[in-house]
């Protein structure tokens, strides 16, 4: 008997009482404006965000950021805004991506209840870019807003999508003595430009 | 190993010598505890989230072996290679070959406690393939050549004094350096070379869909990420119980998770792998190892529900006040007082009796794990197998003696009321007493309670 067989009769083995599958709890936790419960949380963990009027500001937006204007090596997935410096091709080694200072992705919704951006390969299809950037702006509609993560995964389908990544804030640890530094392996910094 | 007993008093008396530094870890862990109950406030609903959760939890179990092959046909439907492993070594030889298979010589490893549970490291490191854990924490702990002390904070047990010497001898940091953000930064860089030239990347598991076959994982810092995006090999390991139904019970648990463990509204990083990089490879390792024997016995089985968010060691008195290292486990703390007795009771005979059953574990487990009833009822099955050490056997035994006869306990309580003022101090504050060290006994009472009550009702 492999393994597999071991373990599934073993498990069969024993019958245990029955617990049906529970449904959400009935009352969830909304936020009558939330877009700036968003905002509010995204700064709480660390990050910012910008409202912008149509896409044709976000460059505007960016260039209030000191990372992005120091950028030498800008890659963006938006059209509205231009690439800078080093090029990269989708589906290059992702190694190449080391000397990325910023990268600018479409997200596709974002969470209310905790900052979060929902991004996946279809329009990101080089996962490591998301984490190997320097810097990291997350584009949005505002419109695509969700309450909470009940709502987020009701629009979630892992049909396509291979990779797909909730991100709230930029990346952190706190593993010396409890003190909170941005920064750790990740994004320095991660700004959301909600579009309007 | 396997056959020394740990003594968590005596390991934790070790540890409580140097009383600032027992006063540094108990507020560290007091921190965290207050940040959670902070985040935990902003959800109303989250008793019935809770309730959810272990209901959730509990239903997967009961059809475990179902989950199991559904969770295989939709992960394998979608190219990723399941393998299944009955015991820890079996674990650590499939990642070994998987390894080969692919000239792996280097390998960057995020935060999995089933790793740890099957010392993957040493047994990789012995067939000469590098090893990095590169999770802050656990690359702390694993330069200082020490096992974690905690499951979420690895190094919550290290100052930053030390922190700065380990990262000076290893990373050439300043001599002298102790700010986090400039040690964390030396980190950044030091192990962006280990990510630059791992030829695999190996992550636990937080949560296992069933319906769609693919795996979740729940980081802050980002070295899980980047570990398996930039090699064309991603092995995942994972416990059977990580299993969850559907993809919409993760709203549930990553609503609990991270508000529960520290404070946050949500990891940075929670991320779903459902196939490998383009051209790569993703390998499930699906792990028992004694999982299945725990499910069958009723008094241990709520403790599968365990999604390692570490609350309940945050808010445990004994562990603030021990360290981890007392309890010399891989999982430490109120769960770990279970989990490792329910293996090994007579290694781990003392784990349940640190404890002093004040509850606050159970009220903070996110999946409502009865950990305080486990504990009591676990003393009773490691008394019953005669696992306690005499001396607190026999005084077992008096009390028990004692206690069944109230002529002779309400005889001894006023003894004791009129003897113990009287008797001078080496009698009643000597070895035999463990109650008399590091403290003063309260001042004995005039009456008994009984005594307080009858003439209270007098009147």
């Amino acid at each position: 008997m492999n393994s597999k067989q071991e373990i599934l009769t073993a498990l069969r083995r024993t019958r245990l009482p029955d617990v049906a599958l529970p449904s959400v709890p009935d009352e969830l936790t909304t936020y009558a404006d939330p877009l700036a419960q968003f905002r509010q949380v995204v700064a709480a963990v660390g990050g910012q965000t910008f409202d912008v009027q149509g896409p044709a500001e976000l460059a505007a937006a960016l260039r209030q950021l000191d990372a992005y204007r120091a950028a030498a090596n800008v890659w963006s997935l938006v059209p509205e805004v231009p690439s800078q410096g080093q090029r990269w091709q989708s589906a290059d080694d992702p190694h190449a991506l080391e000397t990325l200072d910023f990268l600018v992705a479409p997200g596709q919704f974002a969470v209310a209840e905790n900052g979060a951006v929902w991004i996946t390969d279809d329009q990101v299809p080089d996962r490591a870019a998301l984490f190997i950037t320097q810097h990291l702006a997350l584009v949005v509609p505002a419109r695509e807003i969700v309450q909470n993560m009940h709502e987020a995964y009701q629009r979630i389908s892992f049909d396509k999508a291979r990779f797909g990544v909730f991100i709230s804030g930029p990346s952190k640890t706190a593993d010396i003595e409890q003190s909170l530094v941005i920064g750790a392996h990740g994004a320095r910094s991660a700004t959301v430009l909600l579009v309007h | 190993m396997a056959h020394t007993r740990v003594d968590h008093a005596a390991n934790a008396a070790a540890f409580i010598k140097n009383g600032e530094r027992t006063h540094w870890h108990d507020q560290a862990l007091w921190f965290v505890r207050a940040k959670r109950d902070r985040a935990v406030l902003t959800v109303s609903e989250w008793e019935q989230l809770r309730e959810t959760a272990a209901q959730i939890k509990r239903h997967t179990l009961a059809h475990l072996a179902d989950y199991l092959e559904q969770f295989e046909e939709q992960a394998t439907r979608r190219g990723i290679h399941v393998h299944w492993a009955s015991t820890a070594d079996e674990h650590n030889a499939i990642v070994l070959q998987i390894l080969r298979e692919h000239g792996a010589q280097k390998v960057a490893k995020s935060k999995s406690m089933l790793t740890e549970e099957c010392e993957l490291n040493p047994v990789l490191e012995r067939h000469g393939i590098e090893v990095v854990d590169t999770d802050l924490g656990e690359r702390i702990v694993q330069l200082r050549e020490e096992p974690p002390s905690h499951i979420v904070l690895p190094a919550i047990h290290i100052k930053k004094e030390e922190v700065g010497q380990t990262f000076h001898e290893h990373l050439g940091t300043a001599a002298g350096a102790t700010d986090p953000k400039y040690l964390t930064e030396a980190a950044r860089g030091h192990l962006r070379s280990k990510f630059m030239a791992a030829d695999a990347g190996i992550t636990g598991v937080n949560f296992a869909i069933a319906e769609t076959g693919g795996v979740v994982v729940c980081t802050n810092e980002g070295n899980a990420d980047i570990g398996v995006a930039l090699p064309k090999l991603h092995i995942a390991c994972v416990g059977i119980e990580k299993l969850i139904p559907r993809a919409a019970d993760l709203a549930v648990f990553t609503r609990l998770l991270a508000r529960n463990a520290t404070g946050q509204p949500v990891t940075t990083y929670t991320s779903h792998f459902h196939g490998p990089v383009p051209g790569g490879e993703l390998h499930i390792v699906l792990v028992d190892n004694g999982r299945h024997e725990l499910r069958e016995r009723a008094l241990f089985r709520e403790s599968l529900c365990c999604i390692r968010c570490g609350a309940c060691l945050n808010t445990c008195p004994v562990y603030r006040r021990s360290g981890g290292y007392s309890y010399s486990a891989t999982i430490p703390g109120p769960i770990g007082s279970v989990l490792n007795p329910a293996r090994d009771p007579k290694r781990y005979y003392s784990l349940p009796y640190a404890c002093s059953l004040c509850g606050s574990c159970a009220d903070v487990c996110p999946v409502a794990i009865p950990l305080d009833e486990q504990l009591l009822q676990l003393r009773g099955v490691i008394a019953g197998k005669k696992y306690l050490p005499l001396s607190k056997r026999l005084m077992m035994k008096a009390a028990s003696f004692v206690m069944k006869r109230s002529w002779l306990y309400n005889l001894s309580g006023k003894m004791a009321r009129w003897w113990l003022p009287k008797l001078p101090r080496f009698l009643v504050y000597n070895r035999l007493n463990a109650w008399g060290r590091q403290r003063e006994l309260p001042e004995t009472p005039k009456r008994s309670f009984r005594e307080l009550y009858r003439k209270r009702h007098e009147q």
